[in-house]
């Protein structure tokens, strides 16, 4: 479904990306974790054209997405893209925010398009809040609701960048439910997350990046017992026991 | 005092019309008016290309930006009626003179409101309409724009109140507006150049602060329509993607 070759991105000096070869399979689940700075977010941000790369390819369902002429809209409504910020546009309702993209990008009509919205808001369980005001919600449904959004263009690709990191931990919960329930339905996954039950528990794959590299790529049981990089290694050791530096 | 307006009140108003040309506070309004409605669409334009992504849209209108910005209007209005005139050949009226140059100079100065208007989207907005397959004009209008007219609001409104009173810069040019007028009545009055020009600034006044109020209202019950703040996130995070790889 995604295949990196051998792709490189520098921010001036800065190596953000460092010969990331790597493919995703159609149905996989993968987690991106790594320290803060290692090149994550980029990466996930590259798949869909948010963020240029200086060399190598990238492909998604076997087409170029550099490719000249390549309708980069067309590309980016076939991917869904979940923020850490939530980015809901705070002038429409929650039900306008998910037809919005339906409707103005011509495929549905406004009644088809409200239905669908609908039935995906009640998905995340969020269809009695269709007609309040993004403001109105707590962070975690803001997150349900993004999601409910970013699938209303049906994607057959979802992409989450760090989806839990600016919630409070009680509302972590209940999008990791509904991300889950993508899941089982069979969607392609890839999420950058530092929240290692979801990895453990839902991932096939983890993948372990540090200083734009991918370090290590494994099944998540053997991530978690059997580190094989120094730098997975250490990282484990650290979040396992957050104080131990300071002892 | 009384004696002033009784007198003179229909001259303040309308000039000489009908029996001349329309004049006077009606003249400022309309002058006022047109200036803003016709700035609007063209500071619109010219914000819109101060944010261009196109070099070649955006340094021009820059440059112009900061020429028009870089003078006073008071030239810009000589250059209207002096210049103008020698390039095209043949002399426009006071009115449309003094509408063009205001027209330039107010669209210029909304340009760069709504440039800071767009700006002050979070970059977010954009991204995520641009994720959800929105095209960059599509984005503009359905997501930047609206949020950024509504924040742009009491900017507008400032210029708007600016505009009227810099109607009055036509009397250089002796357009008949209401500062004209009065300084008419004044020389015929001769000895209550007080209360004339009293009354001129209470005139402008009420006019502006009247304004201020219909705009203040609007504001508020926008506000009340659609909150414009999404609830914070509770983690403080670093805003700048790029450098939080």
């Amino acid at each position: 479904m995604i295949q990196f070759n051998n792709v490189n991105k520098w921010y001036g000096e800065y190596q953000a990306l460092a010969d990331v070869t790597e493919t995703i399979a159609k149905g996989e689940v993968v987690v991106v974790c790594g320290p803060s700075g290692s090149g994550k977010s980029t990466l996930i941000r590259t798949i869909n054209r948010l963020e240029a790369i200086d060399s190598g390819t990238i492909t998604v369902d076997g087409e170029d997405i550099h490719r000249r002429g390549l309708d980069v809209n067309r590309l980016r409504s076939r991917i869904g893209f979940v923020f850490q910020q939530f980015n809901l546009f705070p002038h429409l309702t929650v039900l306008q925010n998910c037809t919005l993209a339906p409707v103005a990008l011509g495929g549905a009509r406004p009644a088809q398009a409200h239905h669908k919205a609908m039935a995906l808001l009640d998905r995340v369980g969020l269809a009695h809040k269709a007609t309040a005001w993004p403001s109105e919600l707590s962070g975690g449904q803001q997150q349900r609701v993004a999601i409910a959004r970013a699938l209303a263009m049906e994607p057959p690709l979802m992409l989450f960048d760090e989806p839990t990191s600016a919630l409070d931990p009680e509302m972590v919960g209940e999008v990791l439910q509904v991300m889950q329930g993508l899941v089982r339905d069979g969607m392609t996954l890839v999420v950058v997350t530092h929240e290692m039950g979801f990895a453990r528990d839902v991932a096939h794959r983890v993948l372990f990046m540090d200083q734009g590299r991918i370090l290590e790529r494994a099944e998540p049981h053997e991530f978690f017992n059997h580190p094989q990089h120094p730098r997975a290694q250490q990282f484990l050791a650290d979040i396992r026991t957050p104080f131990a530096h300071a002892a | 005092m009384i004696d002033l307006i009784h007198t003179y009140w229909l001259y303040f108003l309308v000039g000489q019309y009908p029996n001349g040309p329309l004049g006077g506070l009606a003249l400022t309004v309309l002058l006022a008016a047109l200036a803003l409605l016709l700035a609007l669409p063209i500071g619109l334009v010219l914000g819109l290309a101060r944010v261009s992504p196109f070099r070649a849209i955006r340094w021009p209108v820059t440059a112009l930006v900061h020429v028009v910005r870089g003078i006073p209007l008071l030239m810009v209005i000589f250059w209207a009626y002096f210049f103008l005139p020698s390039v095209t050949g043949h002399q426009t009226g006071q009115f449309s003179t003094m509408l063009m140059a205001l027209v330039v100079f107010d669209g210029v100065y909304l340009a760069e409101i709504v440039r800071a208007g767009i700006r002050g989207v979070p970059r977010g907005q954009f991204e995520a309409a641009r994720t959800l397959g929105l095209g960059y004009g599509r984005a503009m209008q359905r997501v930047i724009l609206p949020q950024a007219l509504r924040s742009m609001l009491p900017s507008l409104v400032n210029q708007f109140v600016s505009t009227i009173k810099e109607t009055s810069l036509g009397y250089i040019i002796g357009l008949t507006e209401v500062s004209f007028i009065a300084a008419q009545i004044n020389t015929q009055v001769f000895t209550h150049a007080t209360q004339v020009y009293l009354l001129l600034a209470l005139t402008y006044f009420v006019l502006c602060f009247g304004l201020s109020r219909i705009a203040h209202l609007l504001e508020r019950r926008l506000a009340r329509r659609a909150p414009t703040r999404v609830a914070r996130p509770s983690v403080v995070v670093p805003l700048a993607n790029e450098s939080n790889a």
